[in-house]
């Protein structure tokens, strides 16, 4: 395997020095969460920074903690391991839980982080399809001071966000939500782990307790656009309808049009289009049956089901 | 471009003078000079190279020196308790769990730190847990058996378990 290349390393104790680092050295300048995707870059892809500025010496940009609205804010460089095992996300939000165990192993999810993998903009990112079903947003640091976004607008492209050089993601915020909300994530892959979304699928829904109507309901997809999605056109077919099997295999079809998959290496377009209907309508199902934490040996028989 | 790198590696204070873009597997294995953790992939998928950085298993293939001041590094050299083997050591070597013995260091090390978080696992438990680390001789039976019973093993000494078979 590939070496990496000698570079400059900084590691700034604060967000406007690590942003004056990346202004002041110019272009060549990669921002260090947990490594897992930039160095394998630098080792896989022959990707030569000039400088690396680290940014886990900078306080306060990790953690989970529920806010007094109960929203919940996740530091940028919160790993994917903590918030696999976050009693506060497990608790509350299990699906958000169960995507970050999606993602690669133990060793890895002790080093990826959160804001790394959200900067990344990998269109396959287990953690985005939660994400966006939770109407989360992104803080993002800078020259020009912060602003707050929605996580989805976040992304452009494969890769790519709408971060300015010397931005720094802070912060992903989920806001409150209805204490009935229930959720699910299902991941199609060809293997139970270490491997990458054929697509991804997560749901949140509200159902009213009397009728099963669904009060609101969100679908997000992973690795079928350029960019995580919501489901808009499928969302629309459930809201403030009762939830069926008929219906849910509506929205399914809903999802399927709207996605904008791309054949490669991993899967046809016409798959994932077939994955994404299938999968939204079990995710939709499995979630109105009741939410909870799936443990892994029986993902794949609740995936089939 | 060197520098001096202050850390902990296996208890000990260590400083050494290394360029910040030297991959942490090869810091130890060239520079230092302990050579018991492995090199399979290179990309995080293995884990051959798995050692503890702040008590956490990671990839050692993946973390830059530059990113080591301060910290604490804990490889299988450091495994065992002075010449005592670690039960999971113990239970590798009693078992068969070790085949050509290469993804060994890495399985040892994710296995052990698993037991302190799980002292009593199923066997999903820990095949979920050891999915970084990949075996390419026969499989995972014998290592499965070889962690159920350091586990067991563990929780003989802790004083409180009962073995289930």
């Amino acid at each position: 395997m590939k070496r990496t290349e000698p570079l400059e390393f900084h590691q700034p104790t604060s967000l406007a020095e690590a942003t004056r680092i990346m202004l002041d050295g110019g272009p060549g300048g990669y921002f260090l969460a947990g490594g897992t995707d930039l160095v394998i870059a630098m080792k896989e892809k022959g990707l030569v920074p000039k400088y690396v500025v680290d940014l886990k010496r900078i306080p306060s940009l990790s953690g989970i903690r529920e806010e007094a609205d109960g929203g919940f804010t996740i530091g940028a460089l919160t790993t994917m391991r903590e918030v696999e095992i976050s009693p506060l996300i497990v608790g509350r939000y299990p699906f958000l839980a169960q995507s970050a165990a999606e993602v690669g192993s133990i060793q890895i999810r002790n080093r990826a982080t959160i804001g790394g993998n959200m900067a990344n903009a990998t269109p396959s990112a287990d953690v985005a399809p939660p994400l966006l079903a939770l109407d989360a947003k992104a803080r993002v640091a800078g020259a020009g001071g912060e602003r707050v976004m929605d996580l989805k607008d976040f992304f452009r492209g494969p890769g790519q966000t709408v971060a300015e050089p010397g931005d720094i993601l802070t912060e992903i915020m989920i806001p409150p939500q209805d204490s009935r909300l229930v959720g699910e994530y299902i991941k199609f892959s060809p293997r139970d782990m270490m491997d990458l979304a054929y697509i991804g699928v997560a749901v949140t829904v509200t159902l009213a307790e009397a009728d099963r109507r669904c009060e609101n309901v969100a679908i997000a997809l992973g690795a079928v656009s350029p960019t995580p999605m919501r489901a808009p056109e499928a969302e629309a077919v459930l809201q403030g309808q009762v939830l069926s099997e008929e219906l849910a295999e509506e929205a399914g079809r809903k999802a399927a049009e709207e996605c904008r998959p791309i054949s490669d290496v991993r899967s046809s377009a016409e798959y994932r289009r077939a994955m994404v209907r299938v999968n939204t309508k079990r995710a939709l199902l499995n979630a109105a049956a009741g939410g909870g934490p799936v443990p892994w040996t029986s993902r794949r028989d609740r995936r089939y089901a | 471009m060197s520098q001096t790198i202050e850390f902990t590696l296996n208890g000990k204070p260590t400083s050494v003078d290394a360029p910040a873009h030297r991959l942490l597997l090869d810091l130890l294995r060239d520079e230092i000079g302990i050579t018991g953790t492995k090199e399979g992939c290179g990309t995080g998928d293995c884990g051959a190279c798995t050692v503890y950085l702040n008590g956490q298993p990671v990839n050692s293939c993946l973390v830059l020196t530059g990113e080591l001041s301060d910290t604490d590094v804990v490889t299988i050299e450091g495994l065992k308790d002075g010449d005592v083997y670690h039960p999971i050591q113990a239970a590798f070597i009693e078992d068969g769990g070790a085949q050509c013995g290469y993804c060994t260091p890495g399985m040892l090390m994710m296995a052990a730190s698993f037991l302190e978080e799980n002292p009593d696992p199923t066997d999903d438990d820990i095949r979920f847990a050891l999915s970084g680390n990949l075996c390419r001789c026969t499989g995972y039976v014998k290592i499965v058996e070889a962690v159920q019973d350091a586990a067991a093993e563990l929780r003989r000494r802790a004083g409180k378990g009962q073995d289930h078979e």
